[in-house]
């Protein structure tokens, strides 16, 4: 089928066109943006998400032309999760800040229902971070590090046969939040024959599913027709490699295998070339176009709408953003006195509650006290009358002692007296 | 060197790429977009009457853009106030289009009295400032925002050859806080080379003298090599120009010119006038740099005040509601502020 070839209409429609009578020099504007940019630097944010091993680094490694310190990752990750890392490239007088986004345990958990959550967070908050600088009062966007995603390459298994629901779901899940372009992985382990079949499934089953993968774009006259064909090529069969295999007399980057060697810069061996073409030379400008102009304003759009801004009330008049925002404060301001109104009160209640504690507690000691008080002075009564006892008998002992010391001594002298008398 | 906003990376390799990538591609790409897209850009000029306003914005664009030249039955009057009036035309160059916006501003400092008479002016800047600011705040944006900003506004200065008059100062002093000002000597062909330099020097004196800042500004030069290139057009304003759209032949050539019993002056020569320098410096080489000065220095300077003035600080309403992982993001905070 013969894909029509959108042109957008010329800007600036209902305004007179004027001929110049000579050369004013504005034909340098083109020039002196992409100076400004050049000076600038470029931001570019590539996400890779597929199964561990299946060779997004390397993919990665071979496209840049570079070595991007990689390690190999377990298949016991308990989660998904990013790992994101940020590169200064140059080419020429060209400066890319690239940012590679590698999924980590993709695929590798039990119960993989969850898989897409942490790439669809971790999309969503460069999202909310761009609109939180863009909503700050003081900001400084044209100097902003754009992390937001252009392009996501999703890979897809090699097995000749058709899409996981994996790949289905994850790719549902993300295609209105970034570009996405589908990728199979290894692409030398399927033969020709089966590698078409297999294209023309994916494709199929991503129509039937309604995910809407990245389109290359058509409205540009100068690579419309490289697009278009590039549009029926998808998804390119890649294979990475940055080991480089002498053939002919060059040295070429492929795998070198018993059976042959796989070169990746041959277009008959695999599509890197139109990759590479189509992500680096061709469509970048494009990705971070719509990027930020379809998926960020979407996000955007509903962040803002969640919270209750609107453009136009119910009855259709336009309300100011201002208008809104007065309301949501206002009403934010109520919340707040109510919560700080219903802390206070708790924080009164709990007070009362301690307060009444401690009086309990009080009273118990006071009681305990009272107690203890009256048991001692028990105890010194009891102790009182005890002395008194021990005294009367000690006196009374002492009586009869003295008493008997008395007849004793009477006795003595009587027995004396008799004794005497005897003798006598 | 600095904080990057927005940059949480906390290392940043370089990396050496070890052949041709293709990553230089991007500046064609965003050229052919650029120059799908078109260009906006709206100019001001501010002066007496009689001063050659229309003339040389016609001179300059080369082509009958300002206003006077194409309303039908215009007629030459000293309007009672100032009354700012625009007109847009698209112009083309090179596969380039530009819509060109003149915007003119009739009974500046023609009244006896002309006290507040850069009122209307301002309002009107700040009414475009306010007009984008609307619109970058819907909720459904446009997907290109319309651009009636004043990036430049040309202030006319008659040459006197004495100082600056008050009316001036009190204009561009007001005005440089708001949008970029590129004065010019008007019709200096009534000084001599020598006057003319006296009184580009007092000019320049009385402008620092009273804290005037006309463009480039110094503040905004963003790296040496800029402040290189604008400390010498700084030296060097403001420009004394002629303006015509008549042709002579002087030497077998056409050219632009005055033609005097004395003599041609031709507004492209150098020798003669500094016309040349002044159109090179609108567009050929800082056009893109006006209205990037006006977009993130004079539009934010509107936007910061316009937003404290409402006390619209979205960051108040917690805005950093954490998506989806911890759907209690928002309440957590309020709650610690509590």
């Amino acid at each position: 089928a013969i894909e029509k070839v959108e042109v957008k209409k010329v800007k600036f429609e209902g305004v007179r066109g004027l001929s110049l009578s000579g050369h004013v020099g504005f034909d340098s504007l083109p020039d002196q943006l992409v100076n400004k940019s050049t000076c600038q630097g470029f931001c570019f944010n590539i996400l890779c998400i597929g199964e561990t091993g299946i060779g997004k680094s390397t993919l990665m490694d071979t496209l840049f032309n570079t070595n991007f310190e990689n390690f190999e990752s377990s298949h016991f990750e308990p989660q998904v999760k990013l790992r994101a890392q940020t590169y200064d490239l140059q080419e020429s007088n060209v400066r890319l800040r690239l940012t590679v986004v590698n999924t980590v345990g993709f695929g590798d958990q039990m119960n993989k229902q969850e898989s897409y959550q942490p790439v669809v967070d971790y999309i969503d908050r460069q999202f909310e971070s761009y609109l939180q600088e863009e909503l700050k009062i003081k900001r400084s966007l044209h100097n902003y590090h754009d992390s937001r995603v252009h392009a996501c390459l999703y890979f897809i298994s090699p097995s000749g046969h058709s899409l996981k629901s994996l790949d289905l779901v994850t790719m549902k899940k993300l295609d209105s939040k970034v570009n996405i372009i589908p990728v199979i992985a290894k692409a030398d382990t399927i033969s020709k024959s089966e590698l078409h079949k297999f294209k023309i499934k994916i494709m199929s089953e991503l129509v039937s599913n309604g995910v809407q993968i990245y389109q290359f774009p058509l409205d540009d006259e100068t690579v419309a027709k490289v697009n278009t064909a590039m549009n029926g090529h998808l998804p390119f069969a890649v294979v990475g490699s940055t080991e480089e295999v002498c053939v002919g007399n060059k040295m070429v980057k492929a795998r070198q295998y018993p059976w042959g060697v796989v070169q990746v810069e041959n277009e008959n061996h695999c599509d890197f070339v139109k990759l590479r073409e189509m992500l680096i030379c061709v469509n970048m400008e494009d990705l971070r176009e719509q990027t930020h102009t379809r998926h960020y304003e979407l996000y955007r759009r509903c962040k803002l709408e969640e919270m209750g801004f609107k453009d136009t009330d119910p009855e259709c008049k336009p309300v100011s953003l201002q208008q809104t925002y007065e309301a949501k404060r206002q009403e934010f301001l109520v919340e707040l006195q109510r919560r700080e109104e219903e802390m206070r009160q708790m924080f009164v209640q709990r007070v009362k509650e301690k307060e009444a504690e401690l009086k309990d507690a009080e009273r118990e000691l006071q009681s305990r006290f009272e107690q203890l008080k009256r048991l001692h002075a028990d105890e010194k009564a009891a102790l009182e009358e005890k002395r008194r006892l021990l005294e009367e008998d000690q006196s009374s002992f002492n009586k009869r002692r003295a008493a008997a010391q008395l007849l004793q001594a009477q006795s003595l002298t009587a027995n004396g007296k008799k004794d005497k008398d005897r003798k006598k | 060197p600095g904080r990057v906003p927005g940059l949480t990376a906390g290392v940043i390799r370089g990396a050496d790429l070890f052949g041709y990538v293709g990553i230089e591609a991007v500046l064609d790409q965003m050229r052919r977009k650029t120059m799908k897209a078109g260009f906006e850009f709206n100019i001001m000029v501010v002066g007496q009457s009689g001063l050659g306003k229309s003339t040389l914005v016609n001179t300059l664009f080369k082509s009958k853009v300002s206003r006077k030249s194409c309303t039908p039955n215009y007629e030459e009057k000293i309007s009672k106030t100032v009354k700012l009036q625009s007109v847009s035309h698209v112009i083309e160059e090179k596969g380039v289009k530009m819509k060109l916006t003149v915007i003119d501003t009739p009974g500046f400092g023609d009244q006896i009295n002309n006290e507040n008479c850069w009122e209307p002016i301002v309002k009107y800047v700040n009414e475009q400032y306010e007009k984008y600011l609307k619109e970058e705040l819907h909720v459904n944006r446009k997907r290109r925002i319309p651009d009636t900003r004043v990036h430049c506004c040309i202030y006319f200065l008659p040459a006197t050859g004495h100082w600056l008059r008050p009316i001036d100062i009190e204009f561009m002093k007001r005005l440089g806080k708001i949008v970029s000002i590129v004065p010019v000597i008007a019709k200096a062909d009534t000084l001599t080379i020598e006057e003319r330099l006296e009184f580009k020097q007092r000019i320049r004196q009385d402008l620092a003298a009273n804290g005037i800042r006309v463009y480039p500004q110094k503040e905004y030069d963003e790296d040496a090599e800029d402040r290189i290139v604008n400390d010498r057009i700084r030296e060097s304003i403001p420009f004394a120009v002629v303006g015509t759209d008549k042709e002579h032949q002087v030497n077998g050539n056409k050219v632009l010119g005055r033609k005097t019993k004395w003599g041609i002056i031709e507004v492209e020569n150098a020798a003669h006038c500094e016309f040349a320098n002044l159109r090179d410096l609108l567009i050929r080489s800082h056009l893109q740099d006006l209205k990037d000065v006006t977009h993130n220095i004079h539009y934010e300077t509107y936007r910061v005040r316009r937003l404290n003035e409402s006390n619209m600080n979205f960051s108040e309403l917690e805005l950093s509601i954490r998506p989806l992982e911890n759907g209690n993001g928002d309440k957590s905070e309020s709650e610690s502020h509590l």
